[in-house]
């Protein structure tokens, strides 16, 4: 059941989505008036870059490869398919011959962490937070911390990022203003090294884990009221077992589930950004190659990372909404 | 007008609506700016707040108060205009797919649902980039449009549902109207509240974009928006330089005015129907 019910219906929808968003990253350059081999020539030669005839002839005869712009518009697509699917996503313009994937090897580390720790972090304090003060609805420090977040909640991540940054690094002057690691330190697995990058990474990895802890903390909040009134917690609180009990072993626990669908539809818009905040701090992540790149009309290097994420980001929620029976025992496909 | 005064006793309402009339009237007090927000260096460089220039002035030699002035009245346009005409695309593949059912409800909700898991941004991005030459506040505008209507659309289609199985759609169609008449005349009323609450959402996502595509450097950059005002901000090292003002102004506007549309779109919702509200904060 849970094969022919579930699995499949899920998995087939995944490669569907995949599909647009890979046709979509395919068709945009085409559907344009303009040829984009030629702009990007045509760029490199308005920046006054000098480059050698031979290296010009490699680097229309590549970006034509890589536009896929020899043969018919169904060859294309099919050859366009055929490197994605070895893994093969062109090499980068402007650092030459560094393979595009070896650029995206290098920033999604830092990415990564960045973004997984925070999403981690801020879905459990949010939810915790809420979950409380959905039950306490009516004590002050619940209202409170509804009142905060009802401010906080709707900034974008970089805005509430330069408030921050302006707070922090001019006011106060607590924080380095910018980059991941500092020089003069080897990578490595040694204390100064991690030290460094713990330190850099606090302050984009605070205004993400603060909004977004705002975001879990609001829904959760409201779901908690409404599972409040359900006849078990009455029940409950009439057989006189303990306030905390009740919250953490019944409310939230029930409360829980909307929210781990949620985690699976929000993914898409906190990896965005991530990738703002990550330029706002100067962060080595994704989000900084991106920029790098559309500053130098890198387009190889833009479609890597946008193919990239598409994948990334739906085989999240993929995995998200599969974890999800997992935690919900009515819903049984087995 | 009865709606209108019922809102106004909500505080979050009163306040997002006297915060947005506020930036309105800024920013049409860029109608009667002295200086020419395209033209660089029309007053001293670098100046701080003074009486002359109350908000100082920045590195290109504009006068950060009017300066911001054209940016809010800009960034207003595009959230409109993206605003808009997103409601329209919405509202259409909302009402179709749930009127029509079937499969084609299944094949517009798969788009949506795909617009909705993909990173939107990056796609925004790549359409930015190549189109940059013809970015303008209308081709900005319309860009944003293409891609923001999928989850409103899906709020629609479900309203849209709970419609159709009401007593009065099966009086109206046994009685003869017809389809677009029915979805005009009868459904139109119960879910104008919500293409509202919608648009208000809508534009707050607009201006959010509109910003990252700046500090990308993807739009017409001599064109005053919040975004490009904390371009060139950034650009210039406001914050090294000690030059705070610049910098500060487009962020406090840009907080006045996300949290205003934020308080009157969860106003309006929770007008509508308190359960909608888990909706609205969750994914907007």
């Amino acid at each position: 059941m849970f094969f022919r019910r579930y699995l499949i219906p899920r998995l087939i929808q995944y490669a569907l989505v995949i599909a647009i968003g890979i046709t979509a990253v395919f068709f945009i350059p085409r559907m344009l008036p303009n040829d984009p081999v030629m702009r990007t020539i045509s760029e490199l030669r308005a920046r006054g870059s000098y480059l050698e005839p031979g290296a010009m002839d490699k680097i229309i005869a590549d970006m034509t490869q890589m536009y896929g712009l020899e043969g018919s518009t169904l060859e294309q697509y099919g050859a366009f398919w055929t490197r994605l699917l070895r893994g093969d996503l062109g090499v980068s313009f402007f650092q030459f011959p560094t393979p595009v994937n070896a650029l995206i090897a290098t920033a999604l580390p830092w990415t990564a962490g960045l973004l997984l720790s925070t999403t981690i972090l801020s879905w459990v304090l949010g939810n915790i937070l809420g979950g409380f003060a959905g039950y306490f609805s009516h004590k002050r420090w619940s209202r409170t911390l509804d009142a905060v977040a009802m401010v906080i909640r709707p900034l974008p991540y970089y805005i509430f990022a330069f408030a921050l940054l302006l707070l922090l690094t001019y006011v106060v002057r607590w924080f380095p203003i910018s980059g991941g690691a500092g020089i003069g330190h080897q990578p490595g697995f040694n204390l100064p090294y991690i030290r460094d990058v713990l330190w850099h990474s606090f302050l984009p990895a605070l205004s993400i884990t603060i909004l977004g802890t705002a975001a879990w903390f609001q829904t959760m909040k409201l779901v908690v009221q409404n599972v409040n009134s359900e006849n078990f917690v009455q029940y409950a609180k009439l057989g006189g077992v303990e306030e905390s009990r009740i919250v953490s072993r019944y409310v939230i626990r029930n409360a829980l589930l909307p929210q781990i669908t949620g985690l699976g539809l929000s993914l898409g818009l906190i990896f965005s950004g991530a990738l703002i905040t990550e330029i706002v701090f100067s962060y080595p992540g994704l989000g900084t190659l991106l920029y790098n790149a559309i500053i130098n009309g890198d387009y190889n290097l833009i479609m890597g990372i946008t193919v990239f994420s598409i994948v990334a980001i739906t085989t999240a929620v993929l995995i998200v909404d599969l974890l999800y029976p997992l935690f919900d025992p009515r819903i049984r496909y087995m | 007008m009865k709606l209108f005064q019922d809102l106004l006793r909500d505080y979050k309402f009163a306040w997002g609506f006297s915060v947005l009339c506020l930036l309105v009237i800024f920013a049409s007090l860029s109608f009667f700016s002295p200086y020419d927000p395209t033209l660089w260096g029309v007053v001293p460089r670098d100046m701080q707040p003074s009486a002359e220039h109350w908000l100082g002035t920045d590195s290109n030699g504009q006068d950060v108060f009017w300066m911001a002035s054209f940016a809010v009245r800009n960034s207003l346009t595009i959230a409109i205009i993206a605003g808009v005409v997103s409601r329209i695309i919405a509202v259409i593949v909302g009402m179709v797919a749930g009127y029509k059912g079937g499969m084609t409800d299944r094949v517009l909700m798969f788009f949506s649902d795909s617009l909705l898991v993909i990173p939107l941004f990056l796609i925004i991005v790549m359409l930015a980039m190549l189109i940059r030459d013809s970015m303008n506040l209308v081709t900005l505008g319309l860009l944003l449009a293409c891609f923001g209507w999928a989850w409103d659309a899906r709020l629609i289609r479900s309203q849209i549902l709970s419609l159709r199985e009401r007593d009065f759609t099966q009086t109206a169609v046994l009685s003869g109207t017809g389809t677009l008449r029915l979805v005009l005349n009868e459904y139109m009323p119960y879910a104008t509240p919500l293409i509202f609450s919608t648009l208000i959402n809508n534009m707050a996502w607009a201006i959010g974009l509109e910003i990252t595509l700046a500090i990308l450097g993807l739009i017409d950059l001599s064109i005053p928006t919040l975004g490009t005002m904390l371009y060139w901000a950034i650009s210039y090292q406001a914050i090294l330089l000690g030059r705070w003002w610049w910098l500060l102004t487009p962020v406090i506007l840009s907080v006045l005015l996300f949290v205003a549309l934020y308080w009157l779109s969860v106003s309006i919702s929770e007008y509508l129907d308190p359960r909608t509200r888990i909706q609205r904060v969750g994914v907007s």
